[in-house]
């Protein structure tokens, strides 16, 4: 096993453990976890199978491997990022309206303590 | 109508302790004075000046936002507390003045005598008082056409802040209302609604202190923002 496979395998390994440290601390919601797990799970599986990158290149018709790697990561990544503008506009409309609650509740407290 | 109807004054203030204190003893006055019952509703978009603590002193509603939401978020929750509240119309106008509170009674009359939903006060039919920059009503003319072709209808000044709505169209902010200058997209819901609407000639002054709501290096970014929000509410649904 080449020794950069060994460091692969073991920083996937630790990243994986550091998923399941955050949903055991309740810190991670378990459906962004099912996303790290299965990045981290691949970028495992190629780390065992060391041909796997090029035997995939060339199945795909990709001329040099790492472009493959590229393309996938960045693919991924910006899929990730639209998915993280919704949720933040979906917390945005939720804050507001629990700040507009708030400010009427409060008035309304106000009002009777007078 | 059998009893009076009331009319909620909402006035979004985001930092404006130089002039808060004179547009709700305005709105008071001119109430008193022509017996339409209008109630100042001043929304604190948590300013971090002292606005806070002189709404608390007036005669007025005063709402607190905990955080800042902007000018349609803070708008909105004036809409919301006078729909809650039982009034028959909710008015917004600007906290720096810009609105003299005079004009209320003629929205309302135009409301009743057109049979409308919503009432907007328009700078521009009589060409009366202050009239903005000259960038600024080139900007307004290319709202006033993409209104007109997108509705059908014409709105010479879609981005008035003095406007007066009827319940029906306080049940329709509840739900959605803009948040980032709501003003131009608002039109397209009404429209879209089948609400009711049309342009009063106002008179509107120059404000007595704080900032416009669109700062200059910030307007082609207003432009572009209200473009799509206006083609995407009309595409909506």
């Amino acid at each position: 096993m080449a020794r950069i496979q060994i460091i692969a395998i073991f920083t996937s390994i630790l990243f994986l453990l550091q998923v399941a440290y955050l949903i055991h601390r309740g810190r991670l919601r378990e459906e962004y976890a099912f996303i790290w797990i299965i990045c981290t799970g691949i970028i495992l599986f190629f780390s065992f199978w060391r041909d796997g990158l090029e035997t995939m290149a060339r199945l795909m018709g990709v001329y040099a491997p790492p472009n493959l790697v590229f393309m996938g990561a960045i693919f991924a990544l910006l899929v990730y990022l639209l998915h993280l503008s919704v949720t933040v506009s979906k917390l945005q409309q939720q804050n507001k309206t629990l700040a507009q609650e708030h400010a009427l509740l409060q008035q309304r407290m106000e009002q009777k303590l007078k | 109508m059998s009893s009076q109807q009331k009319i909620a004054v909402v006035i979004p203030a985001y930092n404006e302790e130089a002039s808060i204190a004179t547009v709700v003893a305005e709105v008071n006055r001119v109430s008193k004075e022509t017996g339409v019952a209008m109630t100042p509703v001043v929304v604190n978009d948590c300013s971090i000046d002292k606005t806070r603590e002189i709404i608390a002193e007036l005669d007025c509603i005063a709402l607190n936002l905990p955080i800042n939401l902007g000018i349609g978020g803070a708008v909105q929750t004036g809409f919301k507390y006078a729909l809650l509240n039982g009034f028959d119309f909710a008015v917004q106008i600007d906290g720096d003045g810009q609105h003299p509170p005079v004009q209320i009674p003629l929205l309302l009359n135009a409301i009743h005598q057109n049979g409308w939903d919503v009432a907007i006060g328009s700078r521009f039919i009589t060409k009366e008082g202050f009239q903005s920059t000259f960038m600024r009503r080139v900007g307004i003319s290319y709202f006033e056409w993409l209104l007109k072709l997108l509705t059908g209808k014409t709105v010479k000044d879609a981005t008035s802040g003095m406007r007066m709505f009827n319940r029906k169209t306080l049940a329709l902010f509840y739900k959605y209302y803009p948040d980032e200058y709501p003003e131009p997209e608002a039109i397209i819901l009404l429209s879209k609604n089948d609400l009711k609407f049309g342009e009063i000639p106002v008179h509107m002054s120059e404000r007595m202190g704080g900032e416009s709501s669109i700062r200059s290096f910030g307007s082609v970014y207003y432009m572009f923002k209200v473009t799509l929000a206006i083609i995407f509410s009309y595409l909506r649904k």
